[in-house]
């Protein structure tokens, strides 16, 4: 979890600072100085068109994380409230309509559904988080509906209704801060998800749209390159490894200390 | 249990039916028609009209629904606007390097993650567990597309033992077969990770429970109890995983045929996207959506018909 948690932030640090400052403009291209080996002024090189390696990678992961970041927002957004909902009314008619709803979300190849919505609608970043984001509803609506299930038969609930609260409130103030965890654990793995999709998607062409670097289209680009300068095909790929590695860690360790019951023996 | 077949059979027709809707409206959006982009634009009218009418894209919406999904039953998936020929045509052709190569990985995948999987799960805690468990966190986290990178970029461009891509066809099967084992090893590390955990966890589970004592304690070995009882129960957990992966099969396939310009059913609807051949990325979405409800319907009857307790649904 420590190792997740450091290389999590090393890659959001990364991505933060690009907003503000790389090392060179990604934006300038120097054809003379076109991949040259690792030296002070670039120490992982630069590409094919003279672009500092670096500053391209420190500006993918913004792409990446943001990517990633808002599909998932998108998938608390919709899903959480769908499936607070679903919970509180459950076995009615609007429980079934969600839950049927979700399952024919989840019974699309997400993937194949998200390269004919980037196909359809124009290839750019915006319709790759909401390709990716789509998928994301369904996913946090059932984490939703199954945390909030067994709440609703506690005494405390019992109470608020008592009280005079209605679904909605109590789903708010009682049962919210209750599945937080859930969500939380939930939403580290649907974002390492998000970066391995985005990485595709841009990688077939479909995502953020040159100039705008990104992961995948620097493997991309790398590939038609990749008897001529085979290191450009490492970095970005051993980005992507760590960042989804260190997110998946990072949701690991989450999830065992936020849940002390599975502390005992899983290894 | 018949019912509860039924159930599944409508709900996945349902699914079927929605999907359809979903993939025909979505396509619609699309800005220009295909007539004016192939006829470019002096084209005159009843030209436009002619060629409409021979795409079948004339009449109303539902109507052009309904043909397309009426065709589609009868094996006809429309005529491709670039190449005027059957899409069913062109789907028949590219299935051929799409659906062994899904078929390879998957084997590759099943060979790999079950000797991995009871290895972890009976040598728990150990050297060989934290290994399994290394491993497969880091295959998790590997894209497969540039994994595959990497192996062209070793078996293809260092020592040349295969060529970096491309199909020679089926009239030599053993250099068929070697063209698709880089894209079928590929496709197989990401699946097969995930499938020795989900097998490590569900065998943990199992080998936890009173009868595997009970079975030791009638004299079978740890190797039989664990073969015989452990994998059999998990067996369910690895068949719902196995049928959840599927998609994740295909749309992986889609985007490594492009790492290995394989002409797969991929190559189709990418170029099908690039060119504005709309129904061959129709069809062709179609066919792929409907290849993993049928599978999540098979694997669903598979355990009704495996778990005794699943039939009463």
């Amino acid at each position: 979890m420590r190792l997740g948690a450091v290389l999590t932030a090393v890659f959001a640090l990364a991505a933060l600072i690009s907003v503000v400052w790389v090392p060179h403009d990604t934006a300038v291209l120097t054809i003379a100085d076109r991949t040259l080996g690792p030296s002070v002024a670039h120490p992982f090189g630069t590409d094919h068109f003279g672009r500092d390696m670096l500053s391209m990678l420190m500006a993918g992961a913004r792409t990446s994380i943001a990517v990633a970041l808002l599909a998932v927002g998108i998938g608390i957004v919709l899903g959480v409230p769908l499936g607070l909902a679903a919970a509180a009314n459950r076995g009615g008619w609007l429980d079934e309509v969600i839950m049927r709803g979700n399952d024919l979300i989840f019974a699309f190849p997400s993937l194949v559904i998200a390269i004919l919505i980037t196909a359809v609608f124009g290839p750019s970043a915006v319709n790759a988080i909401l390709a990716i984001g789509i998928f994301n509803i369904p996913v946090f609506a059932r984490v939703a509906r199954g945390g909030a299930l067994p709440l609703w038969t506690l005494d405390y609930i019992m109470a608020a209704r008592v009280a005079g609260k209605g679904p909605a409130r109590i789903s708010a103030e009682h049962i919210l801060p209750n599945i937080a965890n859930l969500l939380i654990v939930q939403a580290t793995i649907q974002f390492s998800l998000g970066i391995l999709a985005e990485a595709a998607l841009s990688y077939v062409g479909l995502g953020a749209q040159p100039p705008t670097p990104s992961w995948g289209r620097m493997l991309a680009d790398a590939q038609t390159m990749i008897h001529v300068a085979p290191q450009l095909a490492i970095l970005p790929g051993v980005a992507i490894v760590l960042t989804v590695l260190g997110l998946n860690l990072l949701g690991d360790g989450l999830r065992d200390a936020l849940d002390p019951r599975l502390r005992r023996v899983r290894g | 249990m018949t019912r509860a077949i039924l159930k599944r059979l409508i709900s996945m027709l349902l699914s079927l039916l929605a999907a359809s809707l979903a993939i025909f409206v979505m396509l619609q959006a699309v800005p220009g028609h295909p007539a004016d982009f192939m006829l470019g634009l002096n084209a005159q009218p009843d030209t436009i009209a002619a060629l409409n009418a021979e795409l079948g894209l004339e009449g109303t919406l539902r109507e052009r629904y309904l043909d397309w999904v009426g065709g589609m039953l009868r094996g006809d998936f429309g005529t491709s606007y670039t190449y005027r020929v059957p899409v069913a045509g062109l789907i028949a052709d590219r299935i051929w390097v799409s659906a062994p190569l899904a078929v390879y990985a998957l084997v590759l995948t099943l060979l790999v993650a079950i000797p991995a999987g009871l290895l972890a799960a009976s040598r728990r805690g150990r050297a060989s567990d934290w290994g399994v468990m290394g491993v497969t966190q880091l295959g998790i986290a590997v894209p497969n597309f540039w994994f595959a990178m990497l192996l062209v970029l070793l078996f293809a461009v260092k020592l040349r033992w295969v060529s970096a891509g491309g199909f020679p066809g089926w009239s030599d099967p053993a250099q068929a077969i070697k063209a698709l084992t880089l894209p079928a090893i590929a496709l197989a590390l990401p699946q097969a990770s995930i499938l020795a955990r989900v097998l490590r966890g569900a065998l943990i589970d199992t080998l936890e429970q009173d009868y595997m004592r009970t079975a030791r304690a009638k004299g079978l070995s740890r190797r039989a109890t664990v073969v015989r009882h452990g994998l059999r129960n998990a067996a369910i957990p690895m068949l719902t995983i196995l049928g959840l992966q599927f998609s994740f099969l295909l749309a992986g396939a889609i985007i490594i045929e492009k790492v290995f310009f394989l002409p797969g059913l991929g190559q189709l609807i990418f170029q099908g996207i690039t060119q504005r051949d709309l129904i061959v990325v129709q069809s062709v979405t179609m066919l792929l959506v409907f290849a993993v409800i049928a599978v999540t319907f098979a694997v669903e009857l598979a355990y009704t018909l495996a778990d005794p307790r699943l039939r009463r649904a």
